[in-house]
Formats: structure tokens, C-alpha cells, sequence
């Protein structure tokens, strides 16, 4: 197993190399330095030398993947591509372009989200397990027909409509939870309640339905049939042998999205005030800056490729018939 | 989701929230019940640092921290400067070639010197980088690991210090504005103004930052005499530098800041002057978390202001003056808190957490009524709860620009200016006021905002070009007029001598669906000469990278006031400002050079405000107004509602520093916020309820599957189901 971590984790460097390589190209072709400079210093009283003075001073004055100046290997690694990407691979994310230091930024900002898609991720897996365990039960009912129509509908409207359908009914008219904001402490539950209760419903449409369809693919089969023969009740049946073997493919897209969990929700935090990093990730690329773009979409991959790995493992735990050692 | 209303329920029990305490506060009761102002920021700022800072979400921070010599005064119009931490307004001295002094109207005039002279009671907010032990050394200035552990801001050292504010810290920002990696936005202007300032500069960026040999050499047009006088020396008159003097680039710096603040272990925490300033003013700033809350605090050592006792406008409301002659500040605290979307910032105000608000497009219907005459007045509902407005009209102006340097429309022939002419008619400004704005504008008639030294709009004075004089004042010129100025212009019916209808390009960085309507209605206002308009959407950088390459045509562009004098707006006309003889660093995008205007605008920003000035004035205004290189867009209002319980609100575009003198009825707001924002408990009981009743139908459907026994007919009629619809009869 350990060859098979440390091969993936090499596996893991070209796609790094490569997704840096896509961002930086995306972001400058859309924004030149002289650009990100001018963002910065303002539209106000903006001299040439000024910017020149402040691509030089934010190292953006190095050309971005080829140094003509230079010679030998140096026409690769003075360049803006191969200095930043080496220190990102050493996790060194460095200053914003406003001076403040990303991975200080990073590691406030991280709770907060982590506050809001925690508690999300978890109610809404139980719940969607919960509701589609529910509807196995009584598949073929009127329940079930009813649950997938309003399933389909939730899917169908926009996760705006409830945010803003959320804040306006349960702050604005029965005046329950603050309608934004966030507090740290204690006092911290009073403004997750309501993000974290809209991501869980609108997430309820997809999750159920898909639970539910894994569900009654193992409802079929022979070891089910064979429980049930036995007399075992069908609360038994569900819990103690469905849920269990259903875990399976449930693993394979839940895993993989919870070390994504820190990159937090940009939409969400947004709306509600949560000083996460999916807003944290909106804001620099609304500032035009670079260097948190990069850092925010190098931390991305990294921790998609972790979730991958954690994946892959957690198949061996489940599933005996999986082995790395092949 | 019956578990997350129950956590509801029994989160609220546990926070003690009582009928009465709204549950959906997002402070605390004694945070309601204290003497804080809430407020908000939409974009987290960026530089605190008074050298750098340069936007007005950042100077609504800094400017309540730091003083530099002089401020608006805040309620007489117009815009007039008083001392701040001076005795009296800095005295001017005319030098000549050799320095000697001269008269005021002295032909040999090459320099003013001014003179500040201290008030000696200023005392620094208590900071760390004050602190010292008994035998006067620094406790802070250089920080071990230990004490760097777990450090969130400054405050979180346990000793702080002050000490007077002395001439030496104004020189000091002065020389932290030259050093060129500060990249201090008025580094440019002020190089060639202050007197050595250019010298200094390259000299002491040449290396990496030395506090010491900032704090050592001299520049040589700054002197510092004593602790409490010192001067500047600028090359020749400029009467607008006192201006200068009130923003916060010439705010004082105290060394001890910069040593301190220049530790990497501060550095690497984020905790720099950029960061969390060190001043004189009313406030300091105790929590900077630019994600999440800022927060202003009372400078306790702050003793050297009184609320205003004269200058209250015509028409103002006389408790204006109700606090003359008081300490300031008279709140203690302030809170923002960071609302990026229009929704919650609204609903929050109408729930009474916020204390005041603007009022957006989206909340503009609920708020706002228009008259019939074009008046704003509060809806009902407003009224209902006490709410009150302020409306201003901003020291700003919005256009559509022409590039001079265009060959169709560009150019001071009399063809093309009677095309812009005739385009200036047809673009209604008004009517755009009316559909954009809500009525929030006032249509321009020149480059100078209302408010500003030179507007005009007199019956002498008005633009003839663009409007006749009628009873009412000026009205917009009809449409034939235009028609017949575009014939002259040789496009009859907006054609071509070829025949063809006239196309000209609109570049805009407005791309979004909001947009669309705007570019419709211009495409249709110049539709109605019969000129194609082609939109040439873009996104901002590559608009910005047209304009200052001289590549657009008809464009919309916008100034904000640095200072409220006509200089600052009739520079956007100046040809040493043209965009293409600046190599695209000039501020005047429409490229207008005319000589004649060129040598009165020299004349003007040399000159005080009087009669001569004005009439030069006059005379630059009309001469633009003939040529009509800019379509005179609008001046723009603000509109802000604050509640019954927010006293001394008066808006002064000009003056940042305005917290010190607003004040609070905490006691009211409290007992608006519970009246206004009572929990409504029904739902909840009524939901818990109806989860409970759709239990037992449940429950007892699954009763029935399990104790149904296994019969013929049902496996005949079950047997043949789909899947998803096999239960335990198929068995």
C-alpha cells in the first residue's frame, strides 16, 4: 500500500505542474501585469513608473515562460512560471498583492469555512442517506413517486433562489437568525444555522436520488433476498445490510470531497457574510490577484488529489477484494 | 431538517433569548445597548497605510485614525479648510530666485513657503511601539518568539505607550511618500512640487529602506525648526496644495511605528502600519479582520477636538449645532462589518443593525418616492419608522467623451464640432437621469460639479449649446436643432456624402445584462439623428488599454474630486494631461488640446480664488461648452437614510474624518431593534406538529408491510412490478 500512496503522490506532480501551467496561462491572458498593477494602485495618478516600479517590486517583471535575456537553463527558471511555481510546491504561497501574507490569510480563513461545509457536508450526508434508506422502504408507494417529484424540484431551482428565499423568510419575517454575519465562539451557531440548513435542503433533490438509486440496486440482489427469506425485519435489512454494502460507491463520491471542504463555498459565503475561502478566492480574482488565484487554485488540486487518494484507501478498508498490491 | 429546528429551539434556550431579545440580532444586547455605531464595508480594504491608501472604503478607516494638518470644516459650504493639529492655518511666504521674500503679487515669485505651526497637547493613540521599561528602552521593538506566539494584533501586548506628536513625524511621511517602493499615487505630482522632494526620492529608493537614513537626511524644501513648526517649500504658487495638506498622505508618522512594525515576526502575522495604523485622530483601529470586521475604538488620549459651533448651511436643520462646543468624538466605538451582497445590508438596516445606509438600485423602489416635480421623498413605510434622508449632489462628473484626436468625430474644425454638438443635443442626460438614476443626478452643464468654486448654471451662464433659457431654467435644445447642426456638420439625416448612415464606435467596459439597456438607449438616442452607434463591448483592462492608446472613439468615462477646486476638474481638459502627449498617463482621455484653453488653465491653477480667477474660468467653461469635447454627462446625488437615533449627519463629500462628530441614542435603538424584530413562534410549533402527525402514518404503513402475510393474489399481483416496486411478497 505504501508504493501504491508514494506512486500516486508522484502521479500527483505533473498534474500540479500542469494545472499551474493552465492557470497561469488563463490568467495572463486575460490580465497583463501592467493590469494587476494598475488594480492596485488605482486609476488615480498612475505613472509609468509607478507601475514599472511596482512589477519589479512583485516580481512580475520577469517574463512569464521564457527569458530571452538570460542564458542556458536560465531562460526557463528566470521566469515568472518556474519562480513561482517552485515555491508553491514547497507551499510557500507569499504575499497578496495587497502585502498581507496568503498562508496567514489561508489559515484564518479556513475555519470559517470549514465551519459552514463541515456541518453541510454531514447533516446533508445523513439526512440524504436517512430519506433515501426512507424511500427504499416504501418503494413503489405514493411516498416515494411524491418524494422524487418534489426531488426533481428542488434540484430544478437555483441554490440563489433559496439563499435569498431562506435570509428573506426566516430573518425578514419571522425574524429567527441573523440574516448574515458570523461570530466566532459560541455565538458562532446562531449565523451558521441558516447557511448550513439551506445548503442541507438544497443538496436534498440530487443526494436523495441518487442514494435512493444506489439503494435499490442492492436491493435486488441475492443477499438481500436471502435476509429477508430469514425473517429479518426491514429496518434490519436496511441498516444492517443494505446501508453496509451500499457504502461502496456512496465512498467514492464522498471521500474525494472532503479535504475540498476547506476551499469552502463561494456562493454561500458570499451571500451570508462568512469570511471563508471561497470568498476569499471570488475577491482576488475580482482584485485581479495573481498571486492568491494561484495559491487558491494550487490548494485546490492539491487537496483533490489527497481526496482521491483517501478514495482509493478507503476502498481497501470496505472492500476486502480490493488490494494495492497488484 | 427536524433536527436543525430543534438545535433552533434549543440553541435559543441556551443563549437565554427571551421573547423580547430578537433572536435574530447579529451583535450582542450590551453591544445594542453601548454607545457603537454599526456599519458596513462591501470591499475589504486593502492599504491602511497613509502613504499608499488612496481609495474611500480605505480613507472611511484611516481618515478617523490619522490627522494630518489640516480638515474640511464639516458643516459650512463651500468647502472651506481649518487647522487640525495646527494653532492656525499654515502662513504662506513668497520667495524669490534667491529665496528672499517677496509680495504675494510679485512677478519674481519661485517659490511658497509654508509654515506650520503645532498645537502642543496631540498625543499618539497608546500603541506597543510606545511602550518602554524604566530604564526607557523599547519593550517591543524587538520581539522574541515567545512573545510573538499567538499574537493577533498589537493590542495583544500587554504594555503600551504614547508620546506627543512633534513636527519631525510630518517630515518623516513626507519623506515615506518619496521613497518609491512605499508607491505612494501622489509620489508623481508632488516630486515636482516640493522643493528637492525628486533628489530625495531617487536617492534614498536607490537601496532598500533604512528607517535611519530616512529619518536623517533632509529633504531639502521640508524643515522641520522645532517640535511644533515646520515648512514646506513648493516650486512656485499653487494655492491648491493646502488642499493636499487635508488628505492623508501628509499625515504624521511616528518613527517608533515603523521600527516596530518593520520586525519580519509582525510581518509574517500580517501585522504592519498597512495594517493597523498608528495616529493621532479621534479612533484607533483595534481589530482590522478586513474578512470579517473592523473595528474603531475611542483614542483616550484624543482631546484636542470640539464639536462645531458656526457654519451651519441655509435650509439646514438647526439641531445640527444642538452638541456645539463638545468633546469629540461622541461615539465610542464602531463596528463594520463586511456585507458583500445589496440583500442582507438592506434587510439589516430595515431590522435597525445598521444604523445608517446608501440606497441601492434594488431597494431604491421601497425607499425612495419620486414626486412628480422630480422630487425624492421618503415612502410611508420609510416615514413609519422614522427613518430620515440626505440627499447631496457629488463633487463628481460622469460623461461621454469624444476622441479629439479621431478623425470623424475628433478635431476643431467647425464640421466636427458641430457634430459633437448635435450629438451633445440628442443625448438626453436628463432622460437618463430619470431611467438610470432614479432621478439621483443633476444633468451637467461643464466639466465642474455643483459645490465646486466656478459651477454655474445662471441665465448668463448656462450651456447655450446644449439648451435654450426658459422660466424654468435651462431646457434641452429640440431635436430639429440638432438635426440642422449635423446637415451643417455635412451629415444630412445622419448620411454619409456618400450616402451612407454615419457609424460610430462605442467602446465601454459594460458587458454585463445590466448593461444592455444603457448601450440600447444610447444606440437610441443617436438613432434618433440617424447615426449608427456600434457598441464595442469590452472588459475593463483592455478598455482602459484603448483609451490610453487613443484607440476609441465615443467612450463614458468619470472623475471623482481630489479637492473641491475647478482646477481639479479643468485639468481633465488640459493638453499636458492628453493621454496621447503623455504616452497614456494623462487623466484627459478625450485628448482636448487647445492652446488657448491650455494657457488659461496655467493661469487658473496659479491663481486664488477672486474675480480675475473666475472670469478666466468663465471663459475656459465656454469655450469647451462650444467645442463639446465631452457630452456633459451628470453629476451624480447620494442618497443616505439613517435611523431617528443617529444624530449630526450631514454630508461633506470632501471631508472623511466626519465619525468624530455623529452621535448616538443607543436606548431608542434597542427598543426599536425588539420592536421591530419580534420572533414569530408559531411556524415553528406548527412544523414540529405536522413532523409529528406524518410519523404515525408512516409508522403504521410499515407495520402493514411487515406483518402482511404471503397470499397467492398478492404474489400474482405484485410478482410482475419493476424493480423499484418488489417488496417482500415477490419472496
Amino acid at each position: 500500500m505504501l508504493a501504491y500512496m508514494v506512486r500516486r503522490l508522484l502521479y500527483a506532480v505533473p498534474i500540479l505542474i500542469g494545472v499551474n501551467l493552465i492557470t497561469f496561462a488563463l490568467f495572463f491572458m486575460v490580465n497583463t501585469p501592467e493590469d494587476m498593477a494598475r488594480a492596485q494602485l488605482g486609476a488615480k495618478q498612475t505613472s509609468p513608473e509607478m507601475i514599472q516600479a511596482w512589477k519589479e517590486n512583485h516580481g512580475y517583471d520577469k517574463p512569464l515562460f521564457f527569458n530571452s535575456q538570460a542564458e542556458g537553463v536560465n531562460t526557463l527558471t528566470q521566469t515568472l512560471f518556474v519562480q513561482e511555481s517552485l515555491k508553491l510546491f514547497m507551499l510557500d504561497f507569499g504575499q497578496a498583492d495587497n502585502g498581507r501574507q496568503i498562508s496567514e490569510d489561508i489559515q484564518e480563513r479556513m475555519w470559517p469555512s470549514l465551519a459552514i461545509a463541515l456541518p453541510t457536508f454531514l447533516i446533508g450526508l445523513v439526512t440524504n442517506i436517512a430519506l433515501a434508506l426512507l424511500i427504499v422502504l416504501f418503494r413503489g408507494s405514493v411516498l416515494d413517486t411524491a418524494t422524487m417529484v418534489v426531488a426533481v424540484a428542488i434540484m430544478s431551482i437555483s441554490g440563489l433562489f433559496y439563499i435569498i428565499a431562506g435570509q428573506v423568510l426566516f430573518s425578514k419575517l419571522l425574524h429567527w437568525v441573523p440574516i448574515s454575519g458570523y461570530q466566532s465562539g459560541w455565538e458562532m451557531w446562531r449565523f451558521l444555522i441558516l447557511p448550513v440548513a439551506i445548503g442541507v435542503f438544497a443538496g436534498l433533490g440530487a443526494g436523495v436520488r441518487w442514494y435512493r438509486s444506489i439503494f435499490l440496486e442492492e436491493i435486488n440482489k441475492d443477499y438481500i433476498r436471502t435476509a429477508r427469506a430469514k425473517g429479518l425485519s426491514e429496518i434490519r435489512l436496511l441498516f444492517g445490510h443494505l446501508l453496509q454494502n451500499g457504502l461502496l460507491p456512496i465512498l467514492t463520491g464522498v471521500v474525494v470531497i472532503i479535504p475540498t471542504l476547506f476551499m469552502g463555498s463561494l456562493i454561500m459565503e458570499s451571500f451570508f457574510g462568512i469570511p471563508g475561502l471561497g470568498s476569499y478566492t471570488i475577491d482576488a480574482i475580482n482584485a485581479q490577484d495573481f498571486a492568491i488565484v494561484k495559491a487558491m487554485v494550487f490548494l485546490g488540486a492539491l487537496l483533490y488529489i489527497i481526496g482521491l487518494i483517501l478514495t482509493d484507501l478507503s476502498y481497501a478498508l470496505f472492500d476486502p477484494r480490493v488490494r494495492f498490491d497488484a | 431538517m427536524v433536527g436543525v429546528l430543534l438545535a433552533l429551539m434549543f440553541g435559543l434556550q441556551l443563549s437565554g433569548c427571551s421573547q423580547d431579545d430578537p433572536w435574530n440580532r447579529p451583535y450582542t444586547q450590551s453591544q445594542a445597548q453601548s454607545n457603537t455605531l454599526f456599519s458596513s464595508f462591501a470591499t475589504p480594504p486593502k492599504h491602511l497605510d497613509p502613504v499608499r491608501s488612496y481609495s474611500a472604503n480605505e480613507w472611511a478607516i484611516i481618515s478617523q485614525v490619522y490627522e494630518p494638518p489640516l480638515q474640511y470644516q464639516y458643516l459650512k459650504r463651500p468647502y472651506t479648510l481649518e487647522p487640525l493639529t495646527l494653532t492656525q492655518m499654515p502662513e504662506q511666504r513668497f520667495l524669490d530666485e534667491r529665496q528672499q521674500p517677496v509680495d504675494a503679487d510679485s512677478d519674481q515669485v519661485r517659490y511658497t513657503e509654508y509654515h506650520f505651526y503645532l498645537r502642543d497637547d496631540i498625543r499618539y493613540q497608546p500603541h506597543p511601539a510606545f511602550a518602554r521599561d524604566k530604564d526607557g528602552q523599547f519593550l517591543y521593538h524587538n520581539l522574541t518568539p515567545a512573545q510573538l506566539d499567538g499574537l493577533e494584533r498589537p493590542g495583544d501586548l500587554a504594555q503600551s505607550g504614547t508620546r506627543r506628536l512633534v513636527a519631525q513625524d510630518y517630515a518623516l511621511a513626507i519623506k515615506r511618500m518619496a521613497y518609491k517602493p512605499n508607491h505612494s499615487p501622489i509620489l508623481g505630482n508632488m516630486r515636482h512640487l516640493i522643493v528637492g522632494l525628486a533628489d530625495y526620492s531617487d536617492r534614498v529608493s536607490q537601496q532598500r529602506l533604512d528607517l535611519t537614513a530616512l529619518r536623517d537626511t533632509p529633504i531639502e524644501g521640508v524643515h522641520v525648526h522645532s517640535d511644533t513648526h515646520f515648512s514646506i517649500r513648493i516650486h512656485g504658487r499653487y494655492p491648491q496644495f493646502l488642499y493636499w495638506l487635508s488628505m492623508n498622505f501628509f499625515a504624521p508618522i511616528p518613527w517608533e511605528a515603523l521600527a516596530f512594525y518593520q520586525q519580519p515576526g509582525l510581518v509574517k502575522k500580517n501585522l504592519t502600519l498597512d495594517t493597523y495604523p498608528v495616529g493621532t485622530g479621534p479612533y484607533r483601529l483595534v481589530e482590522n479582520n478586513p474578512n470579517r470586521q473592523m473595528h474603531l475604538q475611542r483614542n483616550p488620549h484624543y482631546q484636542h477636538g470640539t464639536y462645531p459651533s458656526e457654519g451651519l448651511p441655509e435650509g439646514a436643520d438647526p439641531a445640527l449645532l444642538a452638541d456645539a462646543g463638545r468633546a469629540l468624538p461622541l461615539i465610542d466605538d464602531v463596528i463594520y462589518s463586511l456585507e458583500k451582497e445589496s440583500v442582507p445590508l438592506w434587510n439589516k438596516f430595515l431590522q435597525g443593525y445598521y444604523d445608517a445606509s446608501g440606497v441601492s438600485s434594488d431597494s431604491f423602489d421601497q425607499a425612495i418616492s419620486v414626486s412628480s416635480q422630480g422630487e425624492l421623498n421618503l415612502t410611508p413605510e420609510m416615514q413609519e419608522k422614522g427613518i430620515a434622508f440626505l440627499s447631496a449632489v457629488q463633487p463628481t462628473v460622469f460623461y461621454l467623451g469624444f476622441n479629439m484626436a479621431d478623425p470623424v468625430v475628433g478635431g476643431y474644425d467647425q464640421s466636427a464640432r458641430q457634430l459633437r454638438q448635435a450629438i451633445s443635443i440628442a443625448v438626453d442626460m436628463e432622460e437618463y437621469i430619470s431611467i438610470f438614476l432614479n432621478g439621483r443626478g443633476v444633468a451637467a452643464q461643464g466639466p465642474i460639479p455643483p459645490g465646486i468654486y466656478g459651477y454655474e448654471r445662471s441665465r448668463e451662464h448656462y450651456n447655450d449649446v446644449v439648451y435654450r433659457w426658459q422660466k424654468q431654467g435651462p431646457v434641452r435644445r429640440s431635436l430639429d436643432e440638432a438635426r440642422a447642426l449635423l446637415s451643417k456638420a455635412g451629415y444630412p439625416n445622419g448620411q454619409t456624402p456618400e450616402g451612407e448612415p454615419l457609424t460610430l464606435y462605442y467602446d465601454t467596459p459594460a458587458t454585463g445584462p445590466d448593461a444592455k439597456s444603457q448601450l440600447n438607449w444610447y444606440r437610441k438616442q443617436l438613432a434618433k439623428l440617424g447615426i449608427e452607434l456600434v457598441i464595442r463591448a469590452t472588459d475593463y483592462n483592455r478598455f482602459q488599454e484603448k483609451v490610453r492608446g487613443a484607440k476609441v472613439q465615443l467612450f463614458s468615462w468619470g472623475w471623482n474630486a481630489d479637492y473641491p477646486d475647478p482646477e481639479n476638474f479643468l485639468f481633465l481638459l488640459s493638453g499636458n494631461q492628453a493621454v496621447i502627449n503623455t504616452n497614456g498617463s494623462g487623466v484627459n482621455a478625450s485628448n482636448y488640446d487647445r492652446p488657448q484653453f491650455n494657457q488659461w488653465f496655467d493661469q487658473v491653477k496659479r491663481l486664488p480664488n477672486g474675480p480675475k480667477r473666475k472670469a478666466l474660468i468663465r471663459k475656459m467653461v465656454r469655450l469647451v461648452q462650444h467645442d463639446a469635447p465631452w457630452v456633459w454627462g451628470l453629476h451624480p446625488k447620494s442618497l443616505s437614510l439613517f435611523h431617528n437615533w443617529y444624530h449630526n449627519v450631514w454630508p461633506n463629500p470632501m471631508a472623511n474624518n466626519t465619525l468624530k462628530y455623529r452621535r448616538l441614542d443607543p436606548e431608542t435603538r434597542v427598543a426599536n431593534q425588539q420592536a421591530w424584530n419580534r420572533p414569530v413562534v408559531w411556524p415553528l410549533w406548527l412544523l414540529g406538529a405536522l413532523i409529528l402527525v406524518s410519523i404515525y402514518p408512516l409508522m403504521a404503513a410499515y407495520r402493514k408491510r411487515q406483518q402482511q402475510t404471503l397470499t397467492q393474489p398478492a404474489i400474482s399481483q405484485k410478482s410482475t412490478s419493476d424493480q423499484g416496486k418488489q417488496t417482500r411478497e415477490d419472496v
